[in-house]
Parts: structure tokens; C-alpha cells; sequence
């Protein structure tokens, strides 16, 4: 294909350009003084830039206040799994619910992130209320138990986060959930 | 199928521009955000046969941008014109006063246009002439002027006035279009919003995150860009200046912020907000005075707001019924929400044109999602597309167009569809998925 080549070819220009540029003997940027080809706009750059920063630091504060949390017999499960259009808890994750109100009802100072899960079928931010409905459903559930409101906080990513990338029933089952994810307990730092 | 893909020649432009440009291009713009590559999927069944004779061209501030390859590109997307084959012209003229209209009859043009581009004072200039063979009527003749860097916009405003001339309706093709490009597997996803000309080149990265990132939202000035970003693990939403990546967040509330849309004056946002322990309904947030005010108040799902164009109201999504349906409400939140589908079990996601006549959603017909559009005067409803995961449907600033985005295999594109259903068009990235896309207002 004359046009894959033709990419290839750009691929290889844009890497001997970005050695060039990297070893300091490329060209100087003059901003607006080039063509008005691709990629050249000299105020993206900064929205580029400042992308990259804010990219690159979050990346730090993701994991920060995760920690791995309790392991033993239904505690290390942390998955609630939903039927299809439904945020009704069922079958083993009743259990598993129970299991994580009983553990955080009992240590007041855990705290969780409930992520609320669709899978892909569907309006984008429609699937967001809908993950939250999930979300909520289990919130409400560990309320139920004892559990205090400020150990939990919730968020549903809709269709955003799929666990498995199928297209099948299969990946659906799979996509259609609610994580439970613990957090570093109150009053203790986050982990550098 | 037939690929158009612009051919970018640069043999006028000294090779230090080149190296610039593509080490430019590939700091801005990693291969995700790599430009569109545009397949036509149905046009007319008589397109209307045009020549763009090659633009004199200007050598070397134009950059070796084949203006005229820019203008036919533009046309023939739209699937209604046919484009006559450079080899096949009879002659060369860049001036209406040069064409000899039999000529140009003889080989089934019925419009020919001829152009030049000048250099002066550092500024480039775009002048073109349109030709009616038929009645030897010069149809248009304008000039564009702007720095070198704007010579592709000229182009795409050559091409929107021919559009407007010939078929009456102004043509979009000197806008742009946000969307969300994703790349890599669960659960080491890369996700970046992108804003692109409408042609799908010039792509360059507004945010790059590891984290989710969805409805790009453009103001109505086209400066800025509202859109929901996951990069602190929890939802917000973000307001960011496109020309500087300057941004400020917005919302970032307990539970759902999502779905902003901008007021018609450019002042408020409309969001979804969930609230802890609540359930997702719509707000209106005056950017300004930070000023947020409940418009809707019920245990269902109530998210994907959009303002009608006078502002008065708004659209919304809404699962109050059982299933989604599509719901008006006054903008103040006063008075009961009108139901608007009721044509099949699913129907959300509403964007209306700019005239206010036409809503288009996400329908779901038989066992596809699909994107519909609804008359608001009488209430019919036409299924616009074929696809089994359809959505996210953004009206073209003329509401000629509906770019939304599709599933294909295990990756996702972006698709139009022209509101008459006979043209569509594919923008399909060189890797990854691209969706949710936004397509942003006309630009002055």
C-alpha cells in the first residue's frame, strides 16, 4: 500500500528529526514563521506542553492513597458483579458485601473507593448513572451494615473502564461491576 | 472503497521546514492523535461534477500546500460533488476571465474554479473565482487573507463558500472537531482528547491522561473546550482555553460531575452532578459567580443535558419512564419536564441543531444503538445509521452533518451522516480507538 509506505516514510522522518532535535543540532523553532502544514501550530505547543505536566503528575497521585487492604477468604474478592441493566446485588455478591461491611464496620478507620461499572452498550454518560447506580447499591448496602458514610466514597466510570476490551456477552458479564478499592486509612499519610 | 487521503507534498518547503514540522508533530501529537484517514461510505447517486483547477501557487511561503487538493477533498467528502481528475482538465486558468466554459462543458463540468495565492507583506492571500459553465455566470469571487499558517483554513473557506453557492447552505468544512482517542488494553489504557480540523488533519493533543477522559463540549466561541477528566481517579470537570491549554476545574463534587454543556451564551455550564448518596440530576453552573442551580429533582437518572439554541431550555436524558427517553425542561428548572421520544424503548443522549427544528440521539432499533434524528415540530423520527454501538451524535454547525462515533471489530472510528441520510463519511485513526467527538462551532 502506497500510503502505508508513504507513512512509514513520515515515521522515519519524524524519528530522524526528533534525534536531530535531541542531539541539539536540529533547527531552531521560530514559531509562526513556518507553512501551514500539520502539526504545526506554534500555540499548541504550550496546550501540549501543559497537557504533558499535568498528564505526568497525576500519574503520582493515582496510586497514593490506594493501599492493598484486607486479604483473608471473601476480603481478597473485590468485585461485585451485576446483570444486565440491573444494580441489584446478587449471588456471591451478596457475600462479598457483607464480608467488606463486616471488616470496615470493625475498623473505622478503613475507607474504600466504591467504582461503579457498565459495559459498553449504550449512551456514554447515560452508562455513568448507571455505573453510579451501582456504585450507590453497594454504598447503601455497607451503610446497611454498620458501615460509617465517611469510610466510603463513590465513583462510576461508566463504559469508560472495561475490565475485559471483548465484545461478547463474555466481556459484558465481565464489565458489569462495582470495584472495591481500599484507600490508605484515615489520619495515617499516603504512601510517597 | 476509495481512500482520500491528502497528499502532503513538501518539495517546495526548504527541508529544515520539514524536519520542523514533523519534530514538531511528533512531540504535540503522539501516533494516536495522528491525523484522520478519511474514507467516503455513500454519496449522491448524480454528484455534482466540479473542476479546482491547481492555484497558482506561492512559492515557498505557501509551504507547497496544494490549496486546490484541499478544496477537492473538502467537496468530494461531502459526497455530493464529483471531482473532475487533474489529468483530464483541458487547460490551466487561475482566472475566471481565462475560462472558456465549452471546454470545460466538453469534459462534463458544470462548475469550474480557478484560484491564486499571493504572498505580501509576510501574509498570504487566497483569491478565488467560482464558473458556471452552463451559463458562463461567475458565481463567486473572494478573497482570503491570513498568516501562512491559516493557508488550510482558507482552503477549507474556499471550499465553504463553493458549498454554499452551489447547494445554498454554508459549508462547515472550515471548523473543527473534538474527540477522544484511546489506545492500549484494560488495564493500561492511555487516553487523550485531540482537536483536529474537520477534515481530521491538524491534530494536535489537548490532554493526555491515564485515566478516562469523555465529553468534549466546545463553547460557542470555539475557544474553549469543557470536557470530564477521571485523572484524579474521581470525575471532574474541566473548562480549558484550546489556544494555550490553559484550564480551570469546574466541578468536582462528591459522586457524578459529567455531561457539561454550554450555554448558548457562553456563560454557564449545564452538568450532571450526583451529589454523595444522590442520584445523578442536572445543574446549571454560572461560570462566573460559580452560582449552581437545580433543574432537575428526581430519583432517576437524569444526565446528558443540552441547551436549546435560544436558551430557554434544555434537553436531557432521562430514565424517570423506565427506560431512557428524551425530556424538555425550562432552564430556570421551573415547571414539570415535557416528554419529547417515544418512538422505541431507548432513546437518549439529544443534541439539537442550531435552528432548534432537529433532535438527534442514540436510538435503539432492533439490536443496534443507533443515531436517529426526531422533527420537534411533528415528531418523526428518522434512523439515521447501520452500526450495532453507535453514539455520541454531534450536529455540524450548519446541521447539514451529524459526526458521531461507531464500534468496528475490536476498535472504534468516527462516522457522518448527512440529516438527509445520503452521504457518510469514515475517520479512522492510524491505531487505537477514537470516539465521543464534538464538533465545534462556526469559526469568524
Amino acid at each position: 500500500m502506497a500510503e502505508q509506505r508513504g507513512m512509514n516514510r513520515i515515521l522515519a522522518l519524524a524519528l530522524l528529526a526528533l534525534t536531530l532535535a535531541l542531539a541539539g543540532c536540529g533547527p531552531k523553532v521560530k514559531p509562526g514563521a513556518g507553512p501551514a502544514t500539520p502539526g504545526e501550530n506554534p500555540a499548541a505547543e504550550s496546550a501540549g506542553a501543559g497537557a504533558n505536566a499535568a498528564g505526568a503528575a497525576e500519574g503520582a497521585n493515582a496510586s497514593q492513597d490506594e493501599t492493598a487492604g484486607p486479604q483473608g477468604g471473601l476480603l481478597a474478592s473485590r468485585v461485585i458483579y451485576f446483570d444486565f441493566d440491573s444494580a441489584v446485588i446478587k449471588g456471591e455478591g451478596v457475600d462479598v458485601a457483607a464480608a467488606h461491611a463486616k471488616y470496615l464496620a470493625s475498623h473505622a478507620t478503613a475507607r474504600v473507593r466504591l467504582e461503579g461499572n457498565t459495559d459498553e452498550r449504550g449512551s456514554r454518560e447515560y452508562n455513568i448513572g448507571l455505573g453510579d447506580r451501582r456504585a450507590q447499591a453497594v454504598r447503601r448496602a455497607l451503610l446497611l451494615q454498620g458501615v460509617n458514610e465517611g469510610q466510603i466514597t463513590t465513583v462510576s466510570y461508566g463504559e469508560e473502564r472495561p475490565a475485559d476490551p471483548g465484545h461478547d456477552e463474555s466481556a459484558w458479564a465481565k464489565n458489569r461491576r462495582v470495584e472495591i478499592v481500599y484507600l490508605t486509612p484515615a489520619g495515617q499519610p499516603a504512601r510517597p | 472503497m476509495q481512500a482520500l487521503k491528502f497528499s502532503r507534498k513538501s518539495g517546495r518547503a526548504p527541508v529544515w521546514q520539514a524536519l520542523l514540522t514533523l519534530t514538531l508533530a511528533a512531540w504535540l501529537v503522539r501516533p494516536a492523535g495522528a491525523s484522520l484517514q478519511i474514507e467516503i461510505t455513500s454519496g449522491v447517486n448524480d454528484p455534482i461534477p466540479v473542476a479546482i483547477v491547481p492555484f497558482t501557487p506561492a512559492s515557498p511561503a505557501d509551504g507547497g500546500l496544494d490549496v486546490a487538493g484541499v478544496v477537492q477533498h473538502d467537496l468530494e467528502g461531502s459526497g455530493r460533488f464529483r471531482a473532475l481528475p487533474r489529468e483530464r482538465m483541458p487547460a490551466r486558468p487561475t482566472r475566471a476571465g481565462d475560462i472558456v466554459s465549452a471546454d470545460w462543458k466538453g469534459v462534463g463540468s458544470d462548475y469550474v474554479v480557478v484560484g491564486r495565492v499571493t504572498s505580501e507583506n509576510g501574509a498570504l492571500a487566497v483569491d478565488f473565482e467560482l464558473v458556471n459553465t452552463l451559463t458562463g455566470a461567475r458565481l463567486a469571487a473572494q478573497r482570503f487573507t491570513g498568516a501562512a499558517s491559516a493557508l488550510r483554513n482558507a482552503a477549507h473557506k474556499v471550499s465553504d463558500v463553493i458549498y454554499q453557492k452551489i447547494l445554498g447552505v454554508r459549508g462547515a468544512f472550515a471548523t473543527r472537531i473534538a474527540y477522544v482517542a484511546v489506545d492500549g488494553t484494560p488495564p493500561s489504557q492511555r487516553y487523550q482528547l485531540i482537536v483536529a480540523d474537520a477534515d481530521g488533519e491538524n491534530a494536535h493533543l489537548i490532554l493526555d491522561s491515564r485515566f478516562p477522559i469523555m465529553s468534549p463540549a466546545w463553547s460557542p466561541d470555539g475557544q474553549w473546550l469543557a470536557y470530564v477528566s477521571f485523572e484524579s481517579k474521581l470525575a471532574g470537570v474541566y473548562v480549558q482555553l484550546v489556544r494555550t491549554g490553559e484550564r480551570r476545574l469546574v466541578s468536582a463534587r462528591a459522586g457524578i460531575n459529567g455531561a457539561p454543556a454550554w450555554s448558548p451564551d457562553g456563560k454557564k455550564l449545564a452538568l450532571t452532578l450526583g451529589g454523595s448518596g444522590g442520584n445523578p440530576d442536572i445543574y446549571v453552573l454560572d461560570l462566573l459567580t460559580q452560582n449552581l442551580t437545580r433543574i432537575t429533582d428526581d430519583p432517576a437518572i437524569d444526565t446528558e443535558p443540552e441547551w436549546a439554541p435560544d436558551g430557554r431550555s434544555l434537553y436531557f436524558t432521562s430514565d424517570r419512564a423506565g427506560s431512557p427517553q428524551i425530556y424538555q425542561i425550562s432552564a430556570s428548572g421551573s415547571g414539570r419536564p415535557r416528554r419529547i421520544t417515544f418512538e422505541n424503548n431507548y432513546n437518549a443522549r439529544p443534541r439539537v441543531s442550531a435552528d432548534g427544528r432537529e433532535l438527534a440521539m442514540v436510538t435503539l432499533e432492533g439490536n443496534g444503538y443507533r443515531i436517529a434524528v426526531q422533527d420537534l415540530a411533528s415528531g418523526a423520527v428518522r434512523v439515521l445509521s447501520h452500526g450495532r454501538l453507535d453514539e455520541s451524535p454531534s450536529f455540524a454547525p450548519n446541521g447539514a452533518t451529524l459526526l458521531y462515533s461507531q464500534r468496528e471489530g475490536a476498535g472504534g472510528s468516527l462516522a457522518t451522516v448527512s440529516v438527509d441520510g445520503l452521504t457518510g463519511l469514515r475517520l479512522k485513526a492510524q491505531q487505537g480507538t477514537i470516539r465521543d467527538p464534538a464538533w465545534g462551532p462556526f469559526g469568524t
